[in-house]
Order: C-alpha cells, then sequence, then structure tokens
C-alpha cells in the first residue's frame, strides 16, 4: 500500500484540471491585454471585445442570446442569485418558492434563509433513484408560486432531471423556471428555449475551465434585480471589474466542452459503466446510489455496507486515489449527505458512501487499478467492523 | 490533517479483532453518527487486562483512537485503565483535529464500557466507575440490512 506513485483523479465533480487550450487562451489577459474593460481607451477595448467573444461562445452551447449571459464569481453565487433577486422582483406577485430536498447548498441554505424572510418554500421529495416526482411538483404550485428551482443533475449521485418536464409545467402556469447546471453544463447538450428554462446557473471550473468565475443565464423579458452594485458591469445588474482572464478562459472552456461533448462523455460512460458493473458484481452488500442510466456520463456513487466513508476515502488516498465521500465524518457535521437521506438510505449506509467521477484522461487500466483497490480496502475495513462482525454472526 | 501517528495507527491498527469469550466487552457510539467502537478485555485473576482487542466503524480518527487506546491498557489492571482519559489517548496520538475530538471520547467510554461489563459479569464493583452514557446493549441497535 502507498508504494505506487500514481496518482488517479475521480473527484471531477468537484472541479476538474483546466484544459492547457484554456489556459493558453486566458494567458495574454494577465500580462499584455490587461486593460479594464469599462476605459475608453483603445487598449481597453481588447478586453472588452473578449468578453464579447466568450459571452458569444457560451450562448452558442446552449441557443441563448449574449445579453443573456451574466458572469458572476461562482456557481454558487449565480444561485444566490437566481433566488434572492427573484424572490425580491416577484415579491408582490407571491412568496412561494418550489425547489428540491436534494439541490446543492448554494440552493438549500440560500432558500432557508429566505424562509426566514417572509417567503414561503416548498422543498420536494425525489424517489429513490433521485429523481424529483413531477406529479408532486404539479401539487405543489400555488397561486402565490413564484418560482420553481429544480437542479439540473446532481452533483452527489448523478441524477439527471426530467428538466424538460418541469420546464413545461412551470411554462403552463406562468412560473419561472430556475436551474442549478453547474454539474450539467457542458456535459449535456442544454438549449434553454427547448427545455424552458428562464435562469441558469453555471461555473467554469466543472468543464476544465479556471475556478473563480461562473454565469447567470437570466432570459430577457425576466425581471430581476440588480445583485451587486457599483458600476455598470454586466448591464449593472452584477458590478465589479470583470474577471476578464477568467472570462475568457469559461468561454473558451464551453466552446471546448461543446466541440469534445460526444466523444468525451461516450468514453466517460462506457467507462462509467464498466466501473459501475464490475464493482456491484465484485463486492458484496454494495448499492448504486442514483438512478442506472439517467446520471451523469461520469458519475458512480456506491454505498458500501458496514464502512465508513472517510476511512475510506483515506486509504484510497494512500493508493493515489481521489475521491469523495457524503460521509458525517467528510462534512464536518454528524449527519451525512442530504442528498443520500433523501433517496431513502438509512444513516448508516449512507456514510459508508463513495462518490467517483471520471474524466476523459481515465482509461480502463485506471478503472481495474481502482476496482482492485476497493475490493481491498473495503474487505480490510469490513474486518475492522463490528457492524460488519454482527451481520455476519446473524446471518 | 492529521498527526502521523494518527496515520500510523490507521494504517497499521494494533489489536484488532475479537476475544472469544472475553471478560468484558464495551460497544459505544451510534451508527447514525458514523462510528461505533468495541473493546474486548481478557482479564486475568488480578485484574490485570492480558489481552485486548477492538472493532471500529468510524473515520480515521475513530480507528486510531481505538487503537492507541488498546495500546494504552494493555497489562494494565482495571483501575489504571480506568485511568486512561481521552485527553491520554488525544496526546500519545500528538493531538487530534477538532472536529474529531469526540472520537477520543468515545475511546474512553469504549474502556468504560467493557470494564462495566466485566464488573457486571464478575458482580463486582470498580470503585470511580460509572455505568457509560452511550453503552450500546446487545439487541439495542438492531439495523435491518
Amino acid at each position: 500500500m502507498g508504494e505506487e506513485k500514481r496518482l488517479i483523479y475521480l473527484d471531477n465533480a468537484a472541479t476538474t484540471k483546466t484544459a492547457p487550450e484554456v489556459v493558453e487562451a486566458m494567458l495574454p489577459y494577465f500580462t499584455e491585454l490587461y486593460g479594464n474593460p469599462s476605459s475608453v481607451y483603445n487598449f481597453s477595448q481588447k478586453s472588452k471585445e473578449a468578453i464579447t467573444k466568450s459571452r458569444e461562445q457560451i450562448t452558442a452551447t446552449l441557443g441563448a442570446q449574449p445579453e443573456e449571459i451574466y458572469f458572476t464569481g461562482s456557481g454558487t453565487e449565480a444561485d444566490n442569485w437566481a433566488l434572492k433577486a427573484t424572490a425580491e422582483a416577484y415579491r408582490s406577485k407571491g412568496n412561494h418558492i418550489i425547489t428540491t430536498k436534494i439541490e446543492h447548498h448554494a440552493i438549500l441554505h440560500t432558500g432557508q434563509w429566505l424562509e426566514k424572510h417572509g417567503f414561503e418554500v416548498t422543498w420536494l421529495d425525489v424517489d429513490e433513484s433521485g429523481v424529483v416526482k413531477l406529479d408532486e411538483l404539479k401539487k405543489a404550485i400555488r397561486p402565490t408560486t413564484i418560482l420553481i428551482s429544480v437542479m439540473f443533475a446532481n452533483n452527489e449521485i448523478g441524477t439527471v432531471q426530467p428538466i424538460k418536464e418541469i420546464g413545461e409545467i412551470a411554462k403552463e402556469h406562468g412560473i419561472l423556471f430556475h436551474t442549478d447546471a453547474v454539474q450539467a453544463f457542458g456535459q449535456l447538450p442544454i438549449n434553454v428555449d427547448e427545455l424552458h428554462i428562464d435562469m441558469l446557473s453555471s461555473s467554469a471550473h466543472k468543464l476544465n475551465g479556471p475556478k473563480g468565475v461562473g454565469f447567470l443565464y437570466i432570459r430577457k423579458g425576466v425581471k430581476i434585480r440588480n445583485f451587486v452594485h457599483g458600476g455598470a458591469q454586466e448591464r449593472k445588474r452584477r458590478a465589479g471589474t470583470e474577471n476578464v482572464p477568467g472570462i475568457v478562459g469559461y468561454g473558451a472552456a464551453a466552446e471546448r466542452a461543446a466541440r469534445t461533448m460526444k466523444d468525451r462523455t461516450d468514453k466517460e460512460r462506457e467507462l462509467r459503466d464498466y466501473l459501475i458493473d464490475r464493482v456491484l458484481k465484485e463486492v458484496p452488500y454494495t448499492r448504486l446510489n442514483g438512478h442506472r442510466t439517467s446520471r451523469l456520463p461520469n458519475n458512480a456513487n456506491f454505498s458500501f455496507q458496514f464502512i465508513e466513508g472517510e476511512s475510506l476515502l483515506i486509504m484510497l488516498d494512500m493508493d493515489g486515489i481521489c475521491g469523495s465521500s457524503g460521509s458525517a465524518c467528510t462534512s464536518g457535521s454528524l449527519d451525512p449527505s442530504h442528498v443520500l437521506l433523501a433517496i431513502g438510505l438509512p444513516h448508516e449506509i449512507a456514510h459508508g458512501s463513495l462518490r467517483l467521477t471520471l474524466s476523459e484522461e481515465i482509461t480502463k487500466e485506471d478503472i481495474d487499478y481502482v476496482v482492485e483497490s476497493i475490493k481491498k480496502i473495503v474487505e480490510r475495513l469490513r474486518s475492522m467492523s463490528p457492524l460488519y462482525e454482527d451481520f455476519m454472526k446473524k446471518h | 490533517m492529521y498527526s502521523d501517528k494518527v496515520m500510523d495507527h490507521f494504517q497499521n491498527p494494533r489489536n484488532v479483532g475479537e476475544i472469544e469469550n472475553a471478560s468484558g466487552i464495551g460497544t459505544v457510539g451510534n451508527a447514525k453518527c458514523g462510528d461505533i467502537m468495541r473493546i474486548y478485555f481478557d482479564i486475568d485473576e488480578n485484574q490485570v487486562i492480558r489481552d485486548v482487542k477492538f472493532k471500529t466503524f468510524g473515520c480515521g480518527a475513530a480507528v486510531a483512537t481505538s487503537s492507541m487506546a488498546t495500546e494504552l491498557v494493555k497489562g494494565k489492571t482495571i483501575y489504571e485503565a480506568l485511568e486512561v482519559t481521552n485527553k491520554a489517548v488525544m496526546e500519545a496520538l500528538d493531538g487530534l483535529p477538532p472536529v474529531k475530538v469526540h472520537c477520543s471520547l468515545l475511546a474512553e467510554e469504549a474502556i468504560h464500557a467493557a470494564l462495566w461489563d466485566y464488573a457486571e459479569k464478575n458482580d463486582i464493583k470498580i470503585d470511580g466507575l460509572q455505568k457509560p452514557k452511550s453503552d450500546i446493549h446487545e439487541g439495542e441497535e438492531e439495523e435491518e440490512y
């Protein structure tokens, strides 16, 4: 153990490697074309044009208009903005928001904050695969509902939601529809018109772009308040000097993700299924979390009974494998992941979860190595587990 | 995140296993919170802990504190074992991250629970030993799989 020097990075839902072509596109905007896009002289126009180009690169992949993209500092910021500013702008119409129990904390905690400020939030349940129940969504709609926010794909278990159906329901009822697409953008084809999306959050570093830049797509005509006050940047809605290199990087990453999507995700899907099949077949008392097919191309999430996730992560790390877990010990709280609890897992099984998220650089050989490592570690941890001891004595 | 000592005891835990017909068994913790420790004592007629084994379901710190706790009580009398505090376990491990301090408390409780079980089985009273709070009695925490 620990002698191998290899690094197998399987935490691409946490962040991805910035693609070399993205870095190359960004570099001139640090040391050469560093002008402030708001300045009037010709030198700064290059920076302004770079932002325009990035907006166009992004909207080309979404079927949106460039003036509908508002750059932010992160996906979390975009989520905060979408909820808080919509709530404020549409307060005269109503105070009810519908979202789900499996959202990212950026939506979860913002929704809880809104509840403390006079808004009512319906937290929809999901089924055992993590899919939102459409009939419950319909039932939750009230005359005062101003916003439906459902994530495109879940960051932990990878389940992809029926976004088009949700968008149609929202449209029929004249309710705004926001989706947190941080995990989906660049991984799945998205057309905001076809899916009836009014707002969409995204983050560059999940698709081989740089950290520190995200965007909120806001459909033209949607009333939404300014989020950061100051200068005239982002049509005054999100003031502050633009992160020009980051924005350039985002444009390059979005363009690259769209160009490589088919080949990249085909390859990831094939290896993901190979990983899932081998683990389920070769490690007893294991389950797959999330939907078997309607899931992100690169996501696998397992629960290994009788063991705890943090121990598993540390041991995988010793073998050079980077993964993540929904166990309490990795979150700093006593409760395991809210997503795993929402799909109905008992606490002790939720504690033993492992998320592995692939990239295009992962090979079949890597997966074989990972599976062997998992088998060895799970067996070792079970041999130390009082839960396993009790289980084996009973069966 | 963890000291070298913690990592060592996690990677190479001492005294993992079970003792058949143990003189005392203590199980503490809660699967819901993600930590369960079970300690087995083999205690001789002079009340010396001749052998000790453990099994733990939990994070790296939980495994390391169990391992260190067993090291600290092995060969000691039951009264010496009673003196092994969570602080002693933590110090022996060169410290724990603040969020993991509760693991060391669990280790102390596991020792106490095993001693309590020993005292009950032998119908004796160990001065200074209180019934551990998070002791899990056989059958109480039945989980369906």
